[in-house]
């Protein structure tokens, strides 16, 4: 059994058998084979072998003759490792005593060996484990060929374990059968965070290097509450962890009864809880939680997905779907909100030395004006479905705002002269997320009809934070006493013009700055829709009066963690049984 | 032990110490024997035909090993991979870039 440490980031527990995932996205299959097998499965892993020391020997005669013996020298090392007699024994021991699969054997001894290279002393013999993770990569490409298998292919439940998840991997998974993720990169407010909130499962990030020690097949458990992994659990372990998933069920079925009252505080003050999606398929989970709408409906997993631009015809499809399921309850659709590196038929951009203040977002769409028109007319066309509304992310100057609003009327002029249906008087707003929007959100207002903090990005170009990198993620902070000024300054400015304000970071869904929310005059809140019925709880048992209290206090201390600890307080003396994060 | 064994005690020359390509010429020339040929280094023992093992022993330059042989070559192998790990591995291949 070993417990590893990380960064919870989407609560809940989830216990399995695990999916390693490496660069090359490989999957373990199985862990076990039947008694009759053994002899096939002994042929299997022979036959590998030689056609992996066939390929080795090829490489090294190639290299040999181009470049010379002492460029091949490594091929030789691999294929004298291919070749090695203790090796074999070791792999034909597991797979005729203990009956494992050749794949599970493979990586399983063949990661010891790396393990056990990592460790030594002398940088140049600790790269030797990288020689074995090729070999078990070779290995595997032979033992496995076509049945190779993806996340975009799994057929059982099964926890993810992986360096990094990317957008392109995630995009294409079958949520059905992901229990959990965990990485052993990324911070709050990663990718993966917010694919694991979304899907509702629980999720650690940050572990550091492990995958090393692990091998696909082997049972774990995911604590996404603690931010605990742990492989290969003892039964005491596996038998408490399983008590808790119970009880989660048991807490699930209590709030499920919550969804079908209204939003509104203890006083009787309404208030409008929606959902926050990607993928069309999280609607069903919007509304089961009873969202009173879609406050943000990302729009990047068109493109990233794909290997072509989306057509007009995949934007429309997927809105439609969304607008026509979410049966005239407002749909907020976020243009795209990505860089130029996600999008593969762009030109890659030359001095993109910071992603996050450099062409992306509503930059990248004013200069692409037909990869913007063509989402607009698409957003306009579906807007006959339901009840749509249309968000620019990333707005910092008003001139942005301006361009983009004649694009889209350019966009309506197109369609009206064809004689295409929209909804002429759509609602247009705006994402409130750099610092200078909120400073300048008055002259805003004038063009906006509404608009939407987004806390994940306000606070760190607020604070100056790389909310991936783990090195400085605990500067991100969103009780930063600036952070707190910012939301407060937004809200008041945008009930001033009595223009409708909502807030759509994560900040919405963490039941610890609900009140504090409430307190400082927000009464629309869009959340990640797993954390709606616990969100309406807190909402149903307190009053607007109390919450003010709450914030008045907050905004008058001093430092993030004094503010934190406050919270936690307030939060714990009236739900003591709800978890924080 | 009996007449089939023998032992010897050799220190590592290689400036680079058993990396990749010496563990992959000792394996080599140990396969060549019959015998059961072993390596130790401070009590930790390894079989002499795998490079994988003889990697585990994370020896560099300088680091005493003992070898170990048991079989009807016995003495052959020991003096032949005493030479090769006190020696100099480049008078085996011509490029001494190992």
């Amino acid at each position: 059994m070993e417990c590893l440490q990380g960064i919870a980031v989407s609560h809940g527990v989830a216990i399995g058998e695990v999916l390693v995932l490496d660069n090359e996205g490989f999957r373990i299959p199985r862990r076990f084979v039947s008694r009759d097998a053994v002899e096939n499965e002994l042929e299997r892993l022979a036959a590998a072998m030689a056609a992996a020391s066939a390929e080795v020997e090829r490489n090294r005669n190639r290299v040999a003759d181009q470049l010379g013996d002492e460029y091949a020298a490594i091929f030789s090392a691999h294929l004298q490792m291919l070749r090695d007699p203790r090796l074999q024994g070791e792999l034909e021991e597991m797979i005729r005593q203990r009956h494992y699969s050749p794949e599970y054997s493979v990586s399983r001894v063949l990661r010891r060996y790396a393990k056990v290279f990592e460790e030594l002393e002398g940088g140049y013999l600790a790269q030797r484990a990288s020689d074995i993770f090729d070999i078990e990569k070779r290995l595997l490409r032979h033992l496995l060929g076509r049945r190779r298998e993806e996340l975009s292919q799994l057929i059982s439940p099964i926890l993810i374990l992986a360096h990094d998840l990317t957008p392109s991997e995630t995009v294409n998974l079958n949520p059905k059968f992901a229990l959990g993720f965990v990485t052993e990169v990324g911070g709050p407010g990663s990718h993966t965070a917010i694919v694991a909130e979304g899907l509702g499962i629980p999720a650690v990030v940050g572990v550091g290097h492990f995958l090393t020690d692990v091998s696909g097949g082997d049972m774990a458990i995911i604590d996404g509450n603690q931010g605990l992994v742990i492989i290969d659990p003892d039964e005491d372990t596996l038998d408490r962890y399983r008590h808790e998933v119970e009880e989660y069920r048991l807490a699930a079925v209590k709030l499920a009864a919550l969804s079908h009252l209204p939003a509104e505080t203890s006083d009787k003050v309404r208030l409008e809880l929606m959902g926050n999606i990607e993928f069309p398929y999280e609607v069903e989970q919007c509304l089961k939680h009873g969202g009173d709408g879609i406050g943000l409906y990302r729009t990047e997993f068109l493109y990233l997905g794909a290997e072509t631009e989306p057509t007009e015809a995949d934007h429309y499809n997927a809105y439609s779907k969304v607008l026509q399921a979410m049966e005239g309850r407002p749909v907020i659709i976020r243009t795209f909100d990505l860089g130029a590196d996600k999008l593969a038929t762009l030109p890659k951009p030359e001095d993109e030395k910071n992603p996050f203040l450099g062409l992306r977002s509503i930059r990248l769409a004013l200069s692409n004006i037909p990869l913007f028109r063509t989402q607009l007319r698409a957003i306009l066309r579906a807007s006959v479905h339901g009840t749509a509304r249309i968000m620019f992310p990333m707005i910092s100057t008003l001139t942005e705002l301006r361009q983009a609003r004649m694009v889209l009327a350019d966009a309506m002029e197109d369609l009206e002269e064809s004689a295409v249906p929209f909804d002429h008087d759509i609602p247009v707003g705006i994402m409130v997320e750099v610092p200078s929007a909120v400073m300048m959100l008055d002259r805003f207002l004038e063009l906006a009809d509404f608009v939407s903090i987004g806390t994940n990005d306000l606070i760190q170009y607020a604070l100056a934070v790389d909310r991936g990198n783990k090195d400085v993620a605990n500067l991100y902070t969103a009780t930063d006493p600036a952070v707190l000024r910012l939301i407060h300054m937004a809200i008041r400015t945008a009930q001033k013009a009595n223009v409708s304000v909502s807030l759509c970071g994560q900040m919405s869904g963490v039941p610890r700055y609900t009140m504090l929310l409430l307190g400082l005059g927000l009464r629309n809140f869009s959340m990640t829709p797993s954390s709606l019925p616990e969100i309406k709880r807190i909402c149903r048992a307190v009053s607007i009066g109390e919450c003010e209290q709450i914030a008045n206090r907050a905004l008058s201390l001093e430092t993030a963690n004094d503010i934190r600890a406050y919270l936690n307080d307030e939060h714990m003396k009236r739900f003591p049984d709800m978890p924080l994060a | 032990m009996d007449e089939h064994s023998a032992t010897r005690s050799v220190c590592v020359t290689n400036l680079r110490g058993l990396h990749a390509r010496p563990a992959e010429l000792i394996a080599k020339r140990a396969m060549e024997f019959k015998s059961k040929i072993e390596i130790i280094r401070d009590g930790h023992r390894v079989d002499a035909k795998s490079i994988l093992h003889i990697l585990t022993l994370g020896a560099e330059c300088g680091t005493e090993l003992i070898l170990e042989a048991q079989g009807t070559d016995a003495e052959r192998a020991i003096d032949a991979l005493a030479e090769l790990i006190g020696g100099d591995f480049a008078a085996f291949y011509q490029n001494n870039q190992i």
